[in-house]
């Protein structure tokens, strides 16, 4: 089974953000970056797919030169190849031109599965696997909690809202939209980050692959969100604090 | 051109967010003086057209196919086009449901259109429509406009809109059934009816205190101390579902979209950033309090009282105030 998983490259979680000049993103040049959190699940999904069913993990990311570091941490925890599109504007790019630029990437080479993550922390589109799928004319489901796999056939059990959930089926070639937490991600060990160093990258450029960054949707402008509430904030020390906010629950909001 | 709602439904009875939708669809159609038309997709559908059309309207329209039963991508997608291609919509809005995360993508994508996801607002300005989304979790806002030609997708947060405050019509609006031809081998995935694991073994709704904890407690060696405040204030203990999903609290206690929904007098939250999916399970408490040490986390948006520090240092300080007034 050959699994494409794509990562995308975001900024940090705890990161200090500031909006840019022109208001339409983010100064991105003081952070740093780490592999898209949901995204771990979807490549240890894979790692453990092939583990069990053989084949190779492509460790797939569209993204400025620094998403190289994203590749080669995949390839370090076990995945076996690398496909870069290498571009600035996929930072700001939005679902659909992503998508069309993975779609053209992978849809060169024969695939059966292709994972992505649920979600990006960034643009949060929840959208690109799907146009993805779409666009290689794919069957896919989403909000993927469990897989097993039998030759070609998938039966995959997704998630629904407020507890439920609906056994899918489907046949390769297929794309599945993994849930974050629904495995352990393993760490990179010393030997896999060795071993990363031969394996390979192919490196792709948006002319390439016949793609342009022409946006289907803009940011106009990019703001702290407004207070929806009125929220007291409580300050001093924890012991003051702490007086306060009891005070605040017996008397203020009697609730205690 | 009209503006066109999208309403789902599951087994003939209304997903709530519907309402949410087509009261936002009112607005916008009522702004951009477009007709407003609400669609709903499934099989036997009277009952639900019926009840649909005595919203304010223009009409309601029905896919109504025996092969849309049960959601599959492809039959859903399919009746869609079949749907915008006899309404010619200027702007199609679904609610932000799993299932338009799984559709609405690939309808868009179909197309050739944008699909603005999860909007939390939607207004016009100048003849032009504006989505505000929010962006890295919440932290962030965003204006965002559509740079292609019509038909627009776009799908509206829960909670963006009351669904209460949809209009309802001073007479029905007609019904259309719309000739929709689907071929049963088009359909590439099998769906099962839907299941539930296992009960609630306990029942959060019912808690009039809730401690709630979220990745800022760190390890499970710190979930006694959250444990501890709850007793203390004699409520139960929830976290967000990271919590869960590592096995540091069992699964019957997670809040959130795909968990619980609570709203009781007092919701603590400890070191919970506030995303949607966990927003949309508790912000009908009456008292919110977060406590959390990165003062732009969205949580505080919703919060009563708010403390931007260290729960390590605020915790045992309430547990401290707690015992020296008992
Ligand atoms: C389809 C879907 C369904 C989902 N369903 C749910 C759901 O039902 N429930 C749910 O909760 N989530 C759900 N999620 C996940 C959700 O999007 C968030 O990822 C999750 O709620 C984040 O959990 P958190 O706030 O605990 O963690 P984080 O977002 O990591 O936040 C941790 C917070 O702790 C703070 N912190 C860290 N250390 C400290 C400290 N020492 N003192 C004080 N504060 C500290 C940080 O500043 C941060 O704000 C769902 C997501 C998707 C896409
Ligand atoms: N630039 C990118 N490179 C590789 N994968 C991406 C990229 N953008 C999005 N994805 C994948 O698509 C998923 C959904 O992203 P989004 O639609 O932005 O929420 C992510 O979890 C990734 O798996």
């Amino acid at each position: 089974m050959r699994i494409f998983v794509c990562l995308k490259q975001v900024a940090a979680r705890d990161s200090l953000l500031r909006v840019r000049r022109d208001e339409r993103w983010i100064r991105d040049d003081a952070l740093s970056h780490e592999t898209n959190e949901p995204d771990t699940f979807a490549l240890e999904e894979a790692l453990r797919l092939k583990q069990r069913h053989g084949g190779e993990v492509v460790a797939v990311t569209a993204g400025p030169e620094r998403a190289a570091s994203t590749i080669r941490e995949a390839l370090a925890k076990g995945a076996d190849r690398g496909v870069h599109i290498v571009d600035d504007g996929f930072v700001e790019a939005d679902a659909y031109r992503t998508g069309q630029a993975l779609a053209a990437a992978i849809g060169r080479e024969p695939h059966d599965l292709i994972l992505t993550g649920l979600q990006s922390d960034d643009a949060g589109f929840g959208q690109t696997g799907v146009v993805v799928a779409e666009l290689l004319n794919l069957p896919y489901a989403t909000i993927i909690m469990e897989i097993s796999a039998n030759g070609g056939r998938l039966r995959c059990k997704r998630e629904l809202e407020a507890g439920w959930f609906q056994t899918v089926t489907l046949t390769t070639p297929a794309l599945l939209t993994i849930q974050s937490g629904i495995n352990k991600v393993r760490y990179a060990t010393l030997m896999g980050i060795k071993r990363a160093r031969r394996k390979p990258v192919r490196r792709y450029s948006l002319e390439e692959l016949g793609v342009e960054l022409r946006p289907q949707q803009r940011v106009r402008r990019l703001y702290p969100p407004q207070q929806a509430k009125q929220t007291e904030m409580l300050r001093g020390s924890p012991a003051e604090v702490a007086e306060q906010l009891l005070a605040k629950l017996r008397f203020e909001a009697r609730v205690l | 051109m009209s503006v066109l709602v999208v309403t789902e439904a599951h087994d003939g009875a209304w997903h709530p967010m519907s309402f949410e939708a087509l009261a936002a669809g009112q607005r916008v159609a009522r702004a951009a003086r477009r007709p407003l038309v609400a669609g709903v997709v499934g099989s036997d559908l009277d009952p639900l057209a019926e009840e649909l059309a005595t919203y304010e309207m223009a009409e309601v329209v029905c896919a109504d196919h025996s092969a849309l039963g049960r959601y599959t991508p492809d039959a859903y997608s399919e009746a869609l086009r079949q749907m915008i291609d006899q309404i010619n919509p200027s702007l199609v809005l679904f609610p932000h449901t799993y299932q338009t995360r799984d559709l609405a993508p690939k309808l868009a994508t179909s197309l050739g259109r944008p699909f603005i996801s999860d909007a939390v607002a939607i207004r016009c300005e100048e003849g032009e429509t504006v989505f505000v989304r929010q962006l890295f979790q919440g932290k962030l806002h965003a204006d965002i406009v559509a740079a292609e030609e019509a038909p627009h997708f776009a799908s509206l947060q829960s909670g963006a809109q009351r669904g209460d405050s949809a209009q309802r019509g001073s007479s029905a609006a007609p019904v259309r059934r719309l000739q929709i031809a689907i071929d049963a081998a088009s359909i590439r995935t099998r769906a099962d009816a839907p299941y539930q694991e296992a009960a609630d073994a306990v029942d959060l709704g019912a808690a009039g205190i809730i401690v709630s904890v979220g990745r800022g407690i760190q390890s499970p060696d710190n979930i006694p101390l959250a444990e501890q405040l709850a007793r203390a204030l004699g409520g139960e203990l929830a976290a967000s579902r990271p919590i869960c999903d590592s096995g540091w609290l069992p699964l019957d206690r997670q809040i959130g979209s795909s968990g619980q929904t609570v709203a009781p007098d007092l919701y603590l939250a400890l070191g919970i950033s506030g995303a949607i999916q966990h927003v949309v399970g508790m912000k009908g408490s009456k008292t919110i309090v977060a406590v959390n040490q990165d003062e732009g986390a969205p949580i505080f948006e919703l919060a009563d009282y708010g403390v931007a520090a260290d729960l390590f240092d605020i915790v045992p300080a309430l547990l401290k105030a707690l015992k020296n007034v008992d």
